[in-house]
């Protein structure tokens, strides 16, 4: 067991910084980029929290982890005990530890932070997954009384994982439906490699369906069967399908062939794998100089990911300015490092192409800062005459997306608002039907995993009260 | 899961195979189409449905080899299992009864107006068929096509078989001819269901194209397929297959169907190198 310092020693320390890839070594691979902590810097970051009387991180933490209590046992070398600690209410360790933008939820709470060096939770959280992974340490499976309920989950993303990962840990026969051949969702189509290995992700999944979860993929709920006909077969139903179409600028040349929406170009890179084409079969369009349009995560993803597959040049073409940029610090600093080209307030008006289809470039307005929008923000507006030429022989548009209506449109009742999302009442996501919940960015938009997490675990709960009570979506027939 | 359970060779590169999907067969409409893998490390493909089978559970794909996944397909047997299967894809043919109508198919878009021919003469239509290839051997489906339409009428380019010519020439003349066709469905390659297109376009009649869009996860998530229509982009997977051919880009849809072409030509030879080196290494044992 590690020593306990005293709490004064504890506020000096500084932050355990955690080792990464070097950048110049990086862009020509899909490996993890931050490397994860050893046992001893794991311990080490771990010994400087304060293990607050009142700690304010567990109400930062959607997924509800008592982090002081397993931050308590990595200090006492406890791993495992670490480990069975936040299963008790995280079934993505790993994923969350790594893809979760703690430094606005857990870690922003963090009394340290008042300092400037808030506990690295993730890190840790991470530390701990991956601990357990190598170790085969597994979680206990608890003796419950097995239910007969049955509850179908559409959409294996981390909504769908997390709802039913919770209700078959209380007995509940959960059956978890996939349109694609592999499970996860945006965890395995969307976050790239280097930021989220895959074997990570189906390491997870697999022990959820340890916990009894019944995993289906290759099954396109709304075109194979309707949401109408599960509510006949189960008791209750948690929609998490996910937002999953693309948004495009609208601009004259989108349609050329080297411009792809963010979900193409990544779900070809990462699910399909088509950074290792030919071995694989999918191709991928290697562009000399790529351009993604947009600041978020997903434009991080995207131009990170050209760069990997050879671009000399991968640029991202955002309309406001450096301070509104929405992706996480981090994914940020790490793209810059890497290289990407930053062309802030530029607005792209056209993409240029050749008589065969493919891209020459793109043609953008210089943008200046007005008035405060509706957002809060201040509007960019273009600057009349500023057009410009970026050279570019290929495009991503990653602008965020919009709700596939699939779904929806096959489950009679369950009401949407005018942008196709669920509408549902917030602290339970039950649905206009019920019986019929939803979560994820099918109801939020494009937002996070881990605000998917948390509205699994609400759900999760709220359909345990549904069917305890005695009410099943087929007696509702 | 996916298990071929019956393969026909139509001709030397077009096949058929009855794959077992029940869930998919019991749920399918004529004019949807599906995706398959053939292995993990397999891309997805498209293909339309050429029939199925309710009661047994089976769905029926036809597919020319054309490249690596279609040839690694092709060498599959009865009894092999398909990785992904995933379907009933996009929107149904609308199918009711408008009076007399024409399907055309060529190449393996024969087989894709199969099961639409069949509903739409069970719905009431008369339905007369136009089906084209370059010579005999490549007219594939002649005896089910018989029996599905009201009248069958067969073109080849040399002649070789029926009617010599395109088919266009022959929906020309029963245009001429006959005021009242009310509705035309054509599938096959691009260039074939643009230059119908063209040919019924001083008629007025509408025409119905079927796309063949290059896409990923068929479900509306990528965008890959997208295509002009009318001035409007739209999703090939979900807001098609079908479409009014009058109102499409051809030149966009055409450029963008092959994207990839260097790409998969290198990867269709590297298989194909590698095949026959393993061939040579089984003749030397």
């Amino acid at each position: 067991m590690a020593e306990m310092i005293p709490v004064k020693e504890r506020m000096k320390r500084n932050q355990v910084p955690m080792p990464e890839q070097e950048p110049k070594k990086r862009i020509y691979n899909f490996e993890e980029v931050p490397l994860g902590y050893t046992k001893k810097q794991a311990i080490r970051e771990a010994q400087r929290c304060l293990q607050c009387k009142v700690p304010k991180c567990i109400a930062g933490c959607p997924a509800e982890i008592n982090i002081p209590k397993f931050i308590e046992k990595i200090v006492e070398e406890d791993f495992a005990g670490a480990y069975f600690e936040i299963l008790k209410t995280d079934d993505l360790p790993a994923v969350t530890g790594r893809v979760c933008p703690q430094e606005e939820q857990c870690q922003v709470v963090c009394i340290l932070e008042k300092q400037g060096k808030p506990i690295y939770i993730g890190r840790l959280e991470r530390f701990v997954a991956d601990w357990a992974r190598e170790n085969n340490i597994h979680g206990k499976l608890s003796q419950i009384n097995q239910k007969e309920q049955k509850v179908a989950v559409v959409g294996s993303g981390p909504a769908g994982l997390t709802c039913a990962a919770d209700l078959a840990k209380l007995g509940y026969k959960v059956t978890l439906f996939e349109a694609l051949h592999k499970p996860g969702g945006v965890l395995v189509y969307g976050i790239p490699e280097f930021r989220l290995p895959k074997s990570i992700v189906k390491y997870e999944i697999n022990e959820i369906e340890k916990i009894g979860v019944k995993v289906i993929t290759n099954f396109v709920i709304g075109a194979i069967l309707s949401v109408d006909r599960l509510a006949k077969e189960y008791d209750a139903i948690f929609l998490a399908n996910g937002a999953g179409a693309p948004r495009f600028m609208n601009i004259p040349g989108e349609n050329l062939n080297d411009v792809y929406s963010a979900n193409e170009f990544l779900t070809r890179a990462n699910l399909m794998k088509a950074y290792n084409f030919p071995e694989y079969d999918t191709p991928i369009k290697i562009g000399k100089r790529a351009a993604t349009i947009g600041a978020g995560n997903v434009a991080m993803d995207s131009a990170r990911t050209a760069l990997r597959l050879g671009a000399e040049k991968s640029y991202i073409v955002y309309r406001r300015s450096r301070k509104e940029v929405p992706a996480r610090a981090e994914e940020v600093h790490h793209a810059e490092e890497e290289g990407i080209i930053f062309n802030f307030l530029t607005l792209p008006v056209k993409v240029l192409g050749d008589e065969k289809g493919n891209v020459i470039g793109m043609e953008c307005l210089k943008m200046e800062l007005g008035e405060l929008d509706e957002s809060g923000r201040r509007r960019p507006i273009p600057i009349t005459g500023s057009n410009f030429v970026i050279e570019v022989d290929m495009v991503i548009d990653a602008i965020g997306t919009s709700a596939n209506p699939i779904v929806a449109g096959s489950a009679t009742r369950v009401e949407i608002n005018k942008w196709g999302y669920f509408i549902v009442n917030e602290k339970t996501k039950a649905t206009t039907k019920e019986g019929i919940y939803a979560g994820g960015d099918i109801v939020r938009g494009s937002a996070t995993v881990i605000s998917a997490v948390g509205d699994g675990k609400i759900a999760a709960r709220a359909i345990s009260e549904f069917l305890s009570s005695g009410k099943s979506l087929r007696k509702n027939r | 899961m996916y298990k071929i359970l019956k393969k026909e060779i139509l001709h030397d590169i077009i096949y058929s195979m009855w794959i077992e999907a029940p869930e998919i067969a019991q749920s399918v409409q004529p004019g949807q189409f599906i995706i398959l893998m053939i292995k993990e490390k397999g891309e997805r493909i498209p293909l339309t449905v050429a029939d199925f089978d309710r009661e047994r559970g089976l769905i029926r794909i036809v597919f020319q080899i054309v490249g690596k996944t279609s040839e690694e397909l092709s060498t599959l047997e009865e009894g092999d299992e398909l990785y992904s299967f995933i379907g009933p894809l996009g929107k149904k043919t609308d199918i009711k009864n408008y009076g007399t109508v024409i399907t055309v198919g060529g190449g393996t878009g024969i087989a894709c107006i199969h099961s639409i021919t069949r509903a739409l003469k069970e719905a009431g239509n008369k339905v007369i068929s136009i089906i084209g290839a370059r010579n005999k051997d490549l007219i594939i489906m002649e005896e089910e096509l018989k029996l599905a339409s009201s009248e069958l009428i067969i073109t080849t380019d040399d002649g070789s078989y029926g009617r010599k010519g395109f088919v266009t020439q022959v929906l020309k003349e029963i245009l001429y001819q006959d005021q009242n066709i009310k509705k035309i469905w054509t599938i096959g390659p691009a260039i074939m269901m643009k230059v119908t297109c063209e040919t019924t376009k001083p008629y007025q009649v509408d025409t119905i194209v079927s796309l063949n869009s290059v896409m990923v996860d068929g479900t509306g998530m990528c965008g890959s397929c997208r295509v002009t229509i009318g001035g409007e982009t739209k999703f090939v997977c979900t807001d098609g297959p079908e479409f009014d051919g009058q109102l499409v880009d051809w030149t966009e849809f055409m450029n963008r169907l092959i994207r990839y072409k260097e790409q998969e030509q290198r990867s269709w030879e590297i298989y194909q190198e590698h095949t026959h080196l393993c061939k040579c290494e089984k003749g030397i044992e």
